[in-house]
């Protein structure tokens, strides 16, 4: 590449950075107040848009003047819709809003935006420091994160190329751009980056693998397919920040020397594909993609394809057979992607998190990066942190933290004074931890060695009322719904796994199914192809190593420590605490179970009870009389009067005067 | 009615075959983003449209099946007006997604993965929704319902049961 290329790739970006400023400058200076609204799917799904509305509804009425400013996901679902105003004249910092329905909305504009009080007793926190409002950085769960990968997440409009330059966007390609190919390699190799996808496959390697692939068609795809069934940082991540993603993947492409790249996003992401969507074709029109990006000779086509929902086309020699368009069938490695891939193509496949990363990298060094984490997991992870916690969200945290710091000082600890039983890392394909592991530090190494992986970063937090067996349960049933059909240790294997903790959790197992149940555990890793079929034992592997004594109060007593599987619990109505006459319990239960015994108080027939739980909340707490029970024969069976009792009787009980005990029962 | 339907389903099909072959090639790769128009058009894949799909490939139908089927995105049988999608991610699952599930399979006495016969209500099951701070979540077509509980069901039938009334009365006096 001869200098005078050099220059002009430097003079391109700047241009594009003053045009950035200048906007940026624009809306920073302006004296209006300014709504932050995130409008990632979260918080759609929590009702942002018609928070939206009614702020616009409001300012529009009032006829005040501000700029309503939509961004991402900041990745507190706890506390969706998240809205953050700043209000310059008003004197105050800017203030971050928890859960603002549209009727506080409402209010805000009124009181803050209108009349410059920010009703204090709504107030999440500052954002910035100050010495009026305590600010969110004083929280733990914002100040034990750290952001490298979300780090402009629910701060700048995804849909706005711009505000990602402005934010230093594009200088990580800038840079790369003036430099030799095998320079960006050395360096993310240097940086110690390993895949995000789960495995933990160091990145500079695979990349080096495919640089030094001789073929004249490579191409890189990004790894969107997310499907384990309770993670959502991906998609979080290319709804609220694409650009960093796609700048990943536009170093991947130049390091390796490819001129196609691909998104290969699963279908039920629409707003992702949108959005990924607007954003390729922003940097299109600014000349960061297509023929001679930025001044150099470095051409690039993106495309994106859209997965039909399938988890093993997460797998990436699945994934790229359903690109082909055949059944997403994983086959033997080798050859590898990066030897043999899409169209036997060279293929280097990278996690949408693991591409988040690059762009850092490669702007303030390898050194930096091995500055954060550990020495075996440099960096920062994302987990999306969900179940039986206070502080539920997607949660950044350099490498080596403990789970224990993440759950309880970060996230909140376990909600309702419950305690802590359980949490499950990796999904389907992780394991079950109990409380003794908390202090293990969260890194792809410590994780694996204690049976749980560090997967797609989905994990749930039990607390003590949550039955291990029956998560594990769910775990498989759906790896055994996902699995290709391939090999036959995974399809039916996976099948008998299923089967025996389907009699565990109805309290009908045989007594060995314990020792089957591992034993076809381990068959089933060593015998399937596929990561799928490997790791799908591992919630049951896992949860049976730690709490074997759970799976036997399953076995032998037909009893469900978590009270969470049905058929072993019962509910019933306890007449000391019943009120005569009450009939809140069976107003609302959905079978009709509920009848009223010849005293008028309430029974529950267990043959129609399909355990909903519905009476317990609708009893009132002066009563509190529905009782919950493991194993189901502990309820005491309450007979349902042959004669229905009469209307009369009832008017006269729920009427004036309680009848005399007894009264009813002839 | 019946007939009805069938008949502007032909039409529609028509109308892709068209534009499928103007904007599409017949290359294997194809195949899946054929079949996503086709879905997004159709709301399904009716049986005449795998075959328009397999005619332009030139490939046999159960080629065509047999990727389909491989794929949870696409169904088979024609959604309700009103779909209702319960959330059986993990969040929801323990927070005991299936019994919201059971509540509406009872209620419209058809199961997960079934359309009623009159088409107005289908259900099923999809994997995490994005709020699992609102779990246990059920959609009802785009609009998300969290902290569902089997008493909420019903007040989102009649909810919809409202909606449909007024829909039918504006529907009768724009027809006057
Ligand atoms: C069953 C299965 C599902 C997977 N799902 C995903 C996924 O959803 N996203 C992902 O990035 N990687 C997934 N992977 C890992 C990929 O095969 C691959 O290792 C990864 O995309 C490589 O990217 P990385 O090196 O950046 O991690 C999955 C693997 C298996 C076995
Ligand atoms: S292990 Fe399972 S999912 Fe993987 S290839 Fe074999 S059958 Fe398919
Ligand atoms: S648990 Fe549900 S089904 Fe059973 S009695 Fe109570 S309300 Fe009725
Ligand atoms: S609030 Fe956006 S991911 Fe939860
Ligand atoms: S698991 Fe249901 S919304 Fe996430």
């Amino acid at each position: 590449m001869n200098p005078g290329t050099k220059e002009n790739i430097a003079a391109q970006l700047e241009r594009l950075r003053e045009e950035a400023f200048r906007r940026q400058d624009q809306l920073r200076r302006s004296p209006l107040p300014k709504i932050h609204i995130g409008l990632a799917t979260c918080g759609i799904a929590a009702g942002a848009l018609e928070t939206k509305a009614a702020f616009e509804q409001t300012l529009a009425e009032r006829n005040i003047e501000a700029h309503v400013h939509t961004v991402g996901c900041l990745g507190h679902c706890y506390a969706e819709p998240v809205v953050i105003i700043e209000h310059p004249e008003s004197g105050f910092p800017p203030i971050f809003y928890h859960e603002v329905s549209p009727g506080k909305a409402k209010m805000l504009t009124k009181m803050f935006i209108e009349g410059g009080d920010p009703r204090f007793e709504h107030v999440y926190g500052a954002t910035e420091v100050n010495d009026m409002i305590p600010s969110v950085m004083d929280f733990s769960r914002f100040n034990l994160e750290k952001r490298v990968i979300m780090d402009k997440c629910g701060k700048i409009d995804p849909d706005d190329i711009y505000e990602y330059i402005a934010e230093g966007g594009y200088t990580a390609l800038a840079k790369a751009l003036q430099k030799p190919r095998r320079q960006i390699v050395e360096e993310i190799k240097a940086s110690g980056l390993r895949g995000r996808g789960g495995a933990g496959f160091p990145t500079g390697v695979k990349w080096e693998m495919a640089l030094e692939a001789a073929h004249d068609e490579k191409i890189v795809i990004c790894n969107a397919d997310e499907g384990d069934p309770g993670a959502y940082m991906d998609r979080t991540l290319l709804e609220s920040n694409p650009h960093q993603v796609l700048e990943g993947l536009m170093i991947c492409a130049l390091a390796v020397g490819a001129q196609e790249a691909l998104f290969y996003v699963r279908a039920e992401y629409p707003l992702a594909v949108k959005t990924l969507g607007r954003a390729i074709q922003q940097a299109q029109e600014l000349n960061l993609l297509g023929e001679g990006i930025l001044g150099s000779a470095f051409d690039l086509k993106v495309e994106i394809f859209e997965g039909s929902g399938a988890f093993v086309c997460g797998e990436e020699t699945g994934l790229i057979q359903s690109v082909e368009g055949y059944r997403g069938m994983p086959r033997h490695r080798p050859p590898y992607p990066v030897q043999k891939g899409l169209n036997d193509r060279p293929t280097v496949i990278n996690n949408v998190k693991t591409l988040a990363l690059v762009p850092p990298i490669v702007t303030r060094g390898s050194a930096w990066f091995r500055g954060i984490g550990t020495e075996g997991s440099p960096g920062t992870a994302v987990f999306s942190v969900v179940g039986d916690v206070v502080h539920a969200g997607l949660v950044e945290i350099p490498m080596g933290v403990t789970l224990r710091t993440l759950i309880f000082d970060i996230c909140g600890g376990i909600p309702n004074q419950k305690g802590f039983k359980a949490v499950q890392i990796g999904g389907p394909s992780g394991g079950c931890l109990p409380e003794s592991f908390l202090d293990t530090p969260i890194d792809f190494d410590s994780l694996t060695e204690a049976g749980a992986m560090m997967g797609s970063g989905g994990m749930v937090v039990m607390d003590e009322d949550t039955c291990v067996v029956n998560v594990s349960r769910y775990f498989l049933d759906f790896t055994q719904k996902e699995s290709c059909g391939k090999c036959t240790f995974c399809r039916i294997g996976t099948r008998h796994m299923l089967r025996i903790l389907d009699r565990l959790t109805c309290g009908t197992a045989l007594e060995d199914d314990l020792d089957l149940l591992s034993k076809l555990a381990k068959e089933i890793k060593a015998g399937s192809l596929c990561g799928l079929g490997k790791t799908a034992p591992n919630p049951v592997l896992t949860s049976l190593k730690y709490f074997r004594d759970e799976y036997e109060a399953h076995l032998t007593e037909g009893r469900c420590p978590g009270m969470m599987c049905r058929p072993l619990t019962a509910f019933y109505i306890d007449l000391d605490a019943c009120a005569r006459g009450c009939d809140a319990c069976a107003i609302v239960c959905p079978t009709d179970a509920i009848f009223t015994t010849s005293t008028r108080k309430k029974g529950i027939d267990q043959s129609l009870c399909v355990k909903c739980a519905e009476c317990v909340v609708a009893c009132p707490p002066e009563y509190d009389a529905v009782r919950k029970v493991s194993p189901a024969s502990l309820a005491p069976i309450i007979e349902r009067p042959d004669k229905p009792v009469s209307e009369d009787d009832e008017d006269a009980a729920t009427g004036g005067t309680p009848p005399e005990p007894g009264e009813g029962g002839a | 009615m019946e007939n009805d339907i069938l008949e502007k389903e032909a039409a529609i099909i028509d109308a892709l075959r068209e534009e499928i072959s103007g904007n599409y090639g017949n290359d294997r790769g194809c195949m899946i983003p054929i079949l996503q128009r086709v879905q997004n058009a159709l709301s399904y894949l009716p049986r005449d449209a795998i075959a328009m799909v397999a005619a332009h490939l030139g490939v046999p139908v159960s080629e065509v099946y047999g990727v389909a089927t491989f794929y949870n995105q696409f169904r088979f049988n024609p959604p309700g007006r009103y779909p209702v999608k319960v959330c059986m991610g993990t969040a929801c699952h323990v927070k005991g997604g299936d019994i919201i599930l059971e509540n509406f399979e009872r209620r419209l006495e058809i199961k997960e993965g079934e359309t009623t016969p009159d088409r107005e209500f289908s259900i099923e099951r999809v994997a995490c929704v994005g709020c699992c701070a609102l779990a246990p979540v059920a959609l009802i077509g785009d609009e998300v319902h969290g902290h569902m509980a089997p008493s909420k069901v019903e007040g989102l039938f009649s909810r919809i049961q409202i909606q449909k009334e007024i829909e039918e009365r504006k529907k009768n006096e724009s027809g006057n």
